[in-house]
């Protein structure tokens, strides 16, 4: 039998640089309720399972779980915290559901970064503390500096061709009512930006934005019977590489190969580049949606900056890529990136996606990174 | 410990593999725990020590209830494996706590309310002692029948290799020691610790080919309350209650108290033991007590709870301590537990743990 | 640790070692700093210690009488209806006797620390706070209290407003 969860229904609160009036339970709050509503559940009725994904330094908080369970209709039920990118809590429900434990259950996560006062610092401290964070005192990006100088050299891909990710990204934001780092700008104004590590620019770097975000996954037999605009996740893979820095292939991203080659097995895909109407993948950097799109088999080693540079991934591309603005256009979202890409991909076939719209689109890639200076990503695969 | 994160992860895991007579490249999918990143300064510390635990090139994923991440470890690693999605999974719990300076008590700072209750300087040790109070007023239990508890166990972990505060206590010792919250006592209290343990899941057509003796983990069960603490009846777990009906539900259990013949529940404080036997199905609300008086709860006892000598005698450190109480079941169900072996015949245990603002029940029903 | 693993791998170090530099280590600190938005709830229930007051937010649904106040009712989960003012008196619904600080330091004067069930509220409403001009050993459990505010013009707006929580006749 093919592996198939709904996505019965998806909320959303916030998508701005700041949220001053509302505390981060309220923002989940708001986030919550319309899931539920657009799932036309009641929480307290029909969730058997609810995962979150948070990281406590990214929080303020020790236990991050605690302050979980009012706002989401938890009280006195089964939710718990996984520490990882919003995709791995997907997977996690998902799996909740296949072990017979849930019908329902529910994934959330968020970014409060305007809450945080010195992220740069607390990114930092993620590095191994004794071998590199002890030596360093550079900004944490440094990381991804070192892997993008390694990607260009060994792909021979054209420096100009990484700045495009961040016009093409940027401009579809404009039209993305949760843009908030849209901009029409060329690729001179990208690459002659601020120097963030050298050779990776500001407008190549993806800025923090705060929302909340929440989804509703359901079995097949329950997704029927909840109303008619169910997505499916097909296949979901998530992965780690080593996490010491200096034995890594830095030019390439094995964690996404691995990830996406586990995801396209459960989803009996062969030859995704044909397969997929369009995909959302990792771009915290503009080098980033390059090397995730060859680690997916989505370009070939080496191909895929000119065929950004070419048009191919624009919005009437062969394959549309990041047509929401990606992280670089509508902003990054911690832990909730991951969710932030897959509720693109569900207003996208759902064919709710406005001015953004892909026509008869029916099938997407969504794909996750968990950021510097991490090697693990997800990949889920959608479709109606 | 000398040992690093990794290092001491890497140890843990190795014995379960050793144990299990699999090496690593077996292994198709690792779940890790541990509580607050605070005590080692590391931000997204299970990113940092994956590698310790085996599971570059592999789906890791950390899961994380606070202090119940011991037990929901393996819980874990059961969900990997009971959703049909991988067959060989390991799962390690890790915890050091050393490395936070002056105190590893000081991270527990920042797991209250940073708006309405950091600013009254608060610490882990206030809401114990407030628990506790509030058990003791409500049942009437004194002082002396808990403290029952820290002997029983001090003593059990006198027969653990690597027990931390092992010793031949008796009662007015943990009376007569230092008042630290009162009504909490200095030996009333479990230490700050260094360490790991794992275990090793596997489906039952793979189970089957590695061992004529199994030990089946049969239910699992886990719950969390309400964020405001202060708003709730801190007499009675009902997190613990929900947790333990959700597992025995699964494992098919209708009568816990009889049916189950070995308990290992979460003893960071000696009330919490008879606090968790509660709402574990185990003892009547206010009844456990009087079952440790009377010594039922002894390795010899009717229901023998923590033969391991549990976290008041083994230590705390906090993950990896609840997943000790899995792997002493393990043993026990087995007939391995060699000096700490009960002496009835355990078939059937129940490990348990509880974490955060007095919030989070975890359990999971194993069976030989 | 069982018949079948008879030695435990991992070395114990005490503290004394380390400080002797035994070992290597090194040393950092790690200062993440926050700036938390307190959200719709808690910012008004601030502005209100301010004034010497305390509110709380009322279900219509389930018609319990929140404190501290918060915009959703997690147990109807809807959005709550009112602001309700509720007194500035209650009851020790369990305390303790603190000697250490946040750091486990020993203190020279221990903090007494109580769950307070404030009046007006619903029954088992309280607060985390602290307990004042009392002797420890004449606290009892279901003691009256009521709230020590501190001069309008210390006030601002946080919950040490309130210094502490006294004893009042019955």
């Amino acid at each position: 039998m093919p592996f198939q969860i709904g996505i019965v229904g998806v909320g959303y609160a916030g998508f701005d640089s700041m949220t001053p009036g509302l505390s981060t339970r309220e923002l989940m709050f708001e986030a919550a309720t319309r899931a539920y509503e657009d799932a036309g559940i009641d929480p307290r009725k029909d969730v058997q399972s609810f995962v979150c994904c948070t990281e406590d330094f990214w929080e303020g908080i020790s236990i991050t779980d605690e302050y979980m369970p009012d706002q989401l209709g938890a009280v006195l039920r089964p939710l718990c915290t996984i520490s990882s990118d919003g995709i791995i809590g997907l997977a996690t429900a998902c799996m909740h559901i296949m072990s017979g434990i849930a019908d329902v259950a529910v994934v959330e996560s968020h970014s409060k970064i305007s809450d945080v006062v010195n992220p740069d610092e607390i990114a930092s401290f993620a590095y191994d503390p004794v071998y590199t964070h002890h030596h360093f005192d550079a900004d944490p990006r440094f990381l991804a500096g070192m892997e993008m100088a390694r990607y260009l050299k060994e792909t021979g891909t054209k420096r100009e061709y990484c700045a495009q990710v961040a016009v093409k990204n940027k401009k579809n934001a404009l039209s993305n009512p949760r843009g908030v780092h849209g901009a029409n700008i060329d690729k001179g104004i990208v690459m002659n930006s601020q120097v963030a590590a050298s050779p990776l620019t500001e407008l190549e770097s993806s800025k923090g934005i705060d929302a909340s975000i929440v989804f509703v996954l359901a079995s097949a037999q329950k997704a029927r019977k909840l109303g008619d605009h169910t997505v499916w996740i097909k296949g979901i893979g998530w992965s780690s590489d080593t996490p010491v820095v200096e034995d890594r292939d830095l030019a390439r991203a094995e964690y996404v190969e691995q990830a996406a080659g586990r995801a396209y097995k459960m989803a009996n895909i062969r030859s995704p580049a044909s397969y997929l109407d369009l995909a959302e993948v990792d771009d915290t950097y503009s080098y980033k949606e390059l090397q995730s799109l060859e680690a997916l088999k989505l370009a070939t080693k080496g191909k895929a900056g000119k065929m950004v540079d070419a048009g191919a991934f624009d919005i009437d591309g062969r394959l549309p890529v990041n047509a929401s603005g990606g992280s670089l256009g509508v902003g990054h979202l911690l832990e909730a990136t991951g969710l932030h890409r897959t509720l693109e991909a569900v207003m996208q076939l759902r064919g709710q996606a406005g001015r953004l719209q892909v026509p008869s689109a029916k099938r997407a890639l969504v794909q996750s990174w968990r950021g510097i200076p991490t090697a693990t990503g997800a990949v889920a695969v959608l479709g109606n | 410990m000398l040992e690093s994160p990794k290092e001491l992860s890497f140890e843990a895991s190795k014995m379960a593999l050793d144990s299990a007579g699999l090496t690593l490249k077996d292994i198709q999918s690792v779940v890790s725990g541990s509580a607050p990143d605070a005590f080692d300064g590391v931000h997204m510390k299970g990113e940092y020590y994956l590698d310790g635990m085996g599971a570059i090139g592999k789906p890791h994923e950390r899961v994380y209830v606070g202090g119940g991440t011991g037990v929901f470890t393996p819980i874990g690693g059961w969900w990997n494996v009971a959703s049909g999605m991988y067959d060989t999974v390991l799962c390690v719990a890790e915890e050091k706590m050393s490395p936070l300076h002056p105190h590893p008590q000081y991270a527990f700072w920042s797991i209250f309310d940073q708006i309405l209750e950091r600013p009254l300087g608060t610490t882990l040790l206030w809401i114990f002692s407030l628990e506790m109070r509030r058990y003791m007023h409500k049942y009437g239990i004194k002082e002396e029948e808990i403290a029952e508890v820290a002997v029983k166990n001090k003593g059990n972990a006198i027969d653990h290799p690597s027990a931390q505060l092992g010793a031949k206590i008796t009662v007015n010792d943990v009376m007569n020691s230092e008042p630290i919250c009162s009504p909490v006592k200095r030996l009333d209290v479990s230490p700050p610790s260094d360490g790991a343990a794992a275990v090793v899941l596997v489906s039952e057509k793979v189970a089957k080919k590695l061992t004529d003796e199994p030990v089946w983990l049969d239910g699992v069960g886990w719950t969390l309350d309400s964020t405001h603490w202060t708003n709730r009846d801190l007499a009675y777990p009902e997190y613990v209650e929900k947790a333990a009906k959700m597992a025995y539900k699964m494992a098919g259990i209708k009568n816990p108290r009889k049916e189950i013949d070995i308990a290992e529940p979460y003893d960071p404080f000696d009330y919490k033991e008879l606090h968790h036997l509660e709402g574990l199905q185990l003892a009547g609300k206010g009844e456990a007590p009087k079952m440790t008086v009377d010594g039922v709860t002894q390795r010899d006892g009717d229901l023998p709870v923590c033969p391991s000598g549990g976290l008041l005698g083994v230590g705390n450190p906090i993950a990896a301590a609840g997943m000790m109480k899995i792997c002493e079941l393990f043993w026990q169900l087995r007939g391995e537990a060699g000096k700490r072996q009960v002496k009835k015949d355990a078939r059937t245990g129940v490990a348990q743990a509880w974490g955060d603002l007095m919030q989070v029940g975890t359990v999971a029903v194993m069976r030989s | 640790m069982s018949q079948k693993i008879t030695s435990y791998p991992g070395h114990e170090i005490t503290s004394d070692e380390l400080k002797e530099g035994k070992y290597l280590d090194i040393q950092y600190k790690f200062v993440p700093r926050y700036s938390w938005a307190a959200g719709v709830a808690i910012s008004r229930f601030l502005d209100e210690l301010k004034e010497g007051r305390i509110v709380a937010r009322k279900c219509s649904q389930c018609e319990r009488i929140l404190v501290p106040p918060r915009m959703y009712c997690e147990q109807c989960y809807r959005p709550t209806d009112a602001w309700v003012q509720v007194r500035d008196t209650g009851t020790v619904n369990t305390f303790s006797i603190s000697h250490v600080g946040t750091d486990a330091r020993r203190l020279k004067t221990p903090i007494l620390v109580a769950v307070v069930d404030i009046d007006g509220a619903s029954p088992g409403m309280g607060i985390l706070h602290n307990l004042g001009e009392v002797e420890p050993a004449s606290i009892r459990i279901g003691m009256k209290v009521q709230a020590v505010w501190k001069q309008p013009s210390e006030r601002q707006g946080a919950i040490t407003d309130i210094r502490y929580f006294r004893p009042i006749e019955a």
